[in-house]
């Protein structure tokens, strides 16, 4: 965001301080630093972490958009990037990851397998999306996409936290919040906890 | 595979004539070995025949005939033709076959995989779990009567995926609306086993000489999310204080499982799944399978291809090479620089690919008798401008800021040695082996494409620790070079394909196993075909998943934050070993 942007209030400033103070909303300059200070969690699952960590290297370089500093720890970070197949024996960790990520956190599924299980959808250990467990924001294309496309995806997480208002959102509401996820289990398959009453009876939604 | 007939110094029938069979099937090659025996001719061909490095071992299910079989293939690490070897059971549940993990260590993790997908039971296998589905999973995946969730035919191509002109998604075939299924009458409110159980109850069975101060031992796990697991991979450790008392590696966290669809998939389905194996080096897994299946329908490619082909698998070499150097050296605490400066020579040659092949990664560029393109306008002149000028200077550059730095010789002089002997034990190859003093590198081993007429050496090292596996590393990245140039120079004009490009096909029955010197040891693909448009068997013998055999013996004994050195210095990617 250059500064007219987030400098546009709408009132008039007087000449001789223009350029020396800002007149802007809380909102605005909190969403304008929260943009552009994003930390993704260095976690990579599949073929995509290649292209994520090009993304990150000297070519791409992902410290311009000011998102370079990756995070090994989940509580550390505010962007998850699934970026690779998940599988159901790895789903019960992303999903502890994404329940240990602070809040506000922020999702983008990258590439064809974590959007909806990819070309390996067919497979028996394979989990078709991500989002069949978490939410996701952003979703990019390809397999794998590259790093430009990578970085579409990351300025669209950025569009969307832009957007955000801090009154609105759900995790500054007062309350209990109740966000996490519950873990799923390994039994003969994949066993999603909100779905053990349909398993029992083994019927269609 | 040469007939064995063909080797002077074998003569199997006379040492064994009682119950030695050749297989005559047709397509067929090797032995079949009786299964009482199956202990008795490994160890002879390892101590008299000198048949010492079992590359790989799995197993086919012949549904239709009722029996499973074993397959199992040799070399001698002095070079020359290797030797198959099966044993037939019949598919009882379970299905048993004696273990050869005493007389090859290496065939630790395969018969593992083995139990785990086709449900071959080894007895006598000291730890046999499952490895890459966990524990409490229901069935055996790779048997041709199991079937995923999403099951919609046998074979590909189906029939229609668009009746009535609408899409079908597969979640609507499932009654849960996902890839789930659950054996029939599962509770799950009545389920209480734990999946990691068999895990720790193996990672307790280790001796130890301590004496005096009697020390608890704890367990700690590495991954599977960690930087420096390189994916998802976990090692779990019995650690006494700092120092490694029993390791075992986990993994299966990213099996997406290629064979079980790869048998569903016609032959050149297969070709862009193969990129997805090795994703730092498709390529050259490209080039493994592609030579399998020409063995299969036996054609070769023309001359110009085997020239393109070289040079992509070369340059594949490099690409990986500069990674791991850069990761391998992240891992050893120079965090990101040394990565950015080889990444941005890896950069170079995905331009090229990119030119090529038309993608940086998943080139799917071989085809069953050639390739799929001919290189680009200009793309030659580039290739010489990079590996004639750029790169020789770079790698100079990049080896001599590194190699004598006084943390990474302190951090990989002498730790996580692996001896020849252990080498070839473990069933070790590529680099890794080179690195521990064995010349064994299959494109002068058994030569395959056009690698006879290039002039290149053999590097090894001595000492098979982790700077050495560092160093074999930029003497590879070395002669590779020295590969392109003389295929830069010498390629001629031509044809790019010696048949006609088909969508489908034919493949006549029987079996083949292909192999190539990958950049992580020998990738070979062992495939079966019934005559189908689509294989019987895929099997894929990846190297960095047996190089993992080597892991635990390696690390016990040394701290546990070198365990990061040792597993970097291995160069293993999740998506072969898990495959």
């Amino acid at each position: 965001m250059d500064s007219n942007e987030l400098n546009a209030p709408g009132y008039e400033i007087p000449a001789e301080i223009k350029g020396q103070i800002a007149i802007t909303s809380l909102d605005r300059i909190y969403n304008w630093g929260r943009s552009a200070s994003v930390w993704p969690m260095m976690f990579g699952l599949a073929c995509c972490a290649i292209e994520m960590i090009c993304a990150a290297a000297s070519r791409y370089d992902l410290a311009r958009f000011g998102m370079e500093i990756m995070r090994p720890s989940p509580r550390q970070s505010d962007l998850m990037i699934v970026s690779g197949t998940v599988t159901k024996k790895m789903m019960p960790t992303i999903v502890r990851l994404y329940n240990q990520m602070p809040e506000p956190k922020y999702v983008l599924a990258m590439g064809a397998c974590a959007s909806g299980g990819g070309p390996f959808k067919e497979g028996y250990n394979v989990v078709s999306g991500v989002d069949k467990f978490i939410p996701v924001d952003v979703y990019v294309p390809g397999c794998p996409p590259t790093p430009q496309a990578l970085l579409n995806g990351l300025m669209k997480v950025q569009e969307k936290i832009r957007g955000e208002s801090i009154k609105k959102s759900r995790w500054y509401q007062k309350g209990v919040d109740s966000a996490e996820i519950p873990i799923p289990l390994l039994g003969p398959d994949l066993i999603d906890p909100r779905k053990i009453g349909r398993i029992k009876n083994g019927e269609k939604a | 595979m040469a007939a064995p007939a063909s080797n002077p110094t074998l003569d199997l029938t006379s040492r064994f004539p009682d119950w030695l069979i050749t297989d005559t099937r047709p397509g067929y090659s090797g032995w079949l070995v009786d299964k009482s025996h199956l202990v008795e001719f490994a160890t002879a061909l390892r101590d008299e025949f000198g048949y010492d490095y079992l590359s790989s071992v799995t197993g086919v299910d012949y549904l239709p005939e009722g029996k499973m079989e074993v397959v199992y293939q040799v070399y001698r690490t002095t070079g020359g033709p290797g030797l198959m070897f099966k044993v037939q059971a019949p598919r009882t549940d379970p299905v048993e076959v004696p273990s050869l993990v005493a007389i090859y260590p290496g065939a630790e993790l395969q018969e593992r995989e083995a139990w785990d997908l086709l449900g071959i039971k080894f007895t006598g296998h000291p730890d046999l779990r499952r490895i890459f589905m966990w524990e409490g999973f229901a069935g055996f995946p790779l048997r041709k009567d199991w079937h995923e969730p999403y099951f919609e035919e046998d074979a590909k191509p189906f029939k229609n995926r668009w009746p009535a002109g609408k899409i079908e998604m597969s979640e609507s075939q499932n009654i849960f609306e996902d890839n789930i299924a659950y054996p029939q009458g599962f509770r799950p409110e009545g389920m209480s086993f734990d999946p990691e159980k068999a895990l720790y109850d193996s990672l307790r069975t280790y001796q130890t000489n301590e004496i005096g101060l009697d020390t608890d031992h704890i367990i700690v796990n590495l991954g599977p999310q960690h930087p420096s697991t390189h994916g998802v991979f976990r090692v779990a450790v019995v650690l006494d204080g700092e120092t490694i008392v029993n390791l075992k590696p986990v993994m299966g966290y990213l099996h997406r499982n290629h064979e079980k669809i790869g048998e569903r998939n016609t032959y050149i389905m297969n070709m862009p799944y193969t990129d997805r194996l090795d994703y730092l080096a498709s390529m050259s897994n490209n080039f493994g399978y592609a030579l399998a299946v020409e063995k299969l329908m036996n054609i070769k490619p023309p001359e110009r291809a085997d020239y393109i082909r070289i040079m992509m698998a070369e340059m594949t070499r490099i690409s990986n090479h500069l990674f791991l150097i850069g990761s391998l050296l992240n891992d050893l605490g120079a965090y990101f620089t040394p990565m950015l400066y080889a990444l941005e020579e890896r950069e170079l040659i995905l331009d090229i690919f990119e030119a090529v092949a038309g993608s940086r990664m998943m080139c799917n560029f071989f085809r069953f008798g050639g390739v799929a393109r001919d290189l680009p306008e200009g793309t030659l002149q580039k290739i010489k401008e990079i590996f004639f000028e750029r790169l020789p200077r770079t790698i100079d550059e990049i080896d001599r800021f590194l190699s004598e730095n006084e943390v990474i010789r302190s951090r990989g002089v002498g730790q996580g040695v692996l001896t020849p002997e252990d080498a070839i034990r473990f069933s070790i190859t590529g680099p890794m082996l080179r690195a521990s003093g064995i010349p064994y590198d299959i494109r002068r081993a058994e030569p395959y494409s056009l690698y006879d007429r290039f002039e290149f050496d053999v590097c090894t090292r001595k000492h098979g620790d982790i700077y050495d596996r560092l160093m074999v590393r930029f003497d590879e990245i070395r002669q590779s070079i020295r590969i392109i140039q003389q295929a830069a120079k010498q390629i001629p004009e031509g044809p790019i394909m010696s048949v006609k490009p088909m969508y489908q096909v034919r493949v006549p029955p029987g079996e083949a196993y292909g192999r190539v010197e990958g950049p992580k040891g020998e990738l070979g693909f062992y495939l079966v075909s019934d005559g189908k448009p689509n294989p019987w068997r895929y099997h894929v013998r990846a190297p960095s998943f047996i190089n993992l055999t080597a892991f635990g013996p390696m690390c016990i004994g040394l701290k546990v934050a070198d365990v990061v050195g040792v597993l970097g210095s291995i160069d293993i990617v999740l998506g072969e070993v898990d495959r």
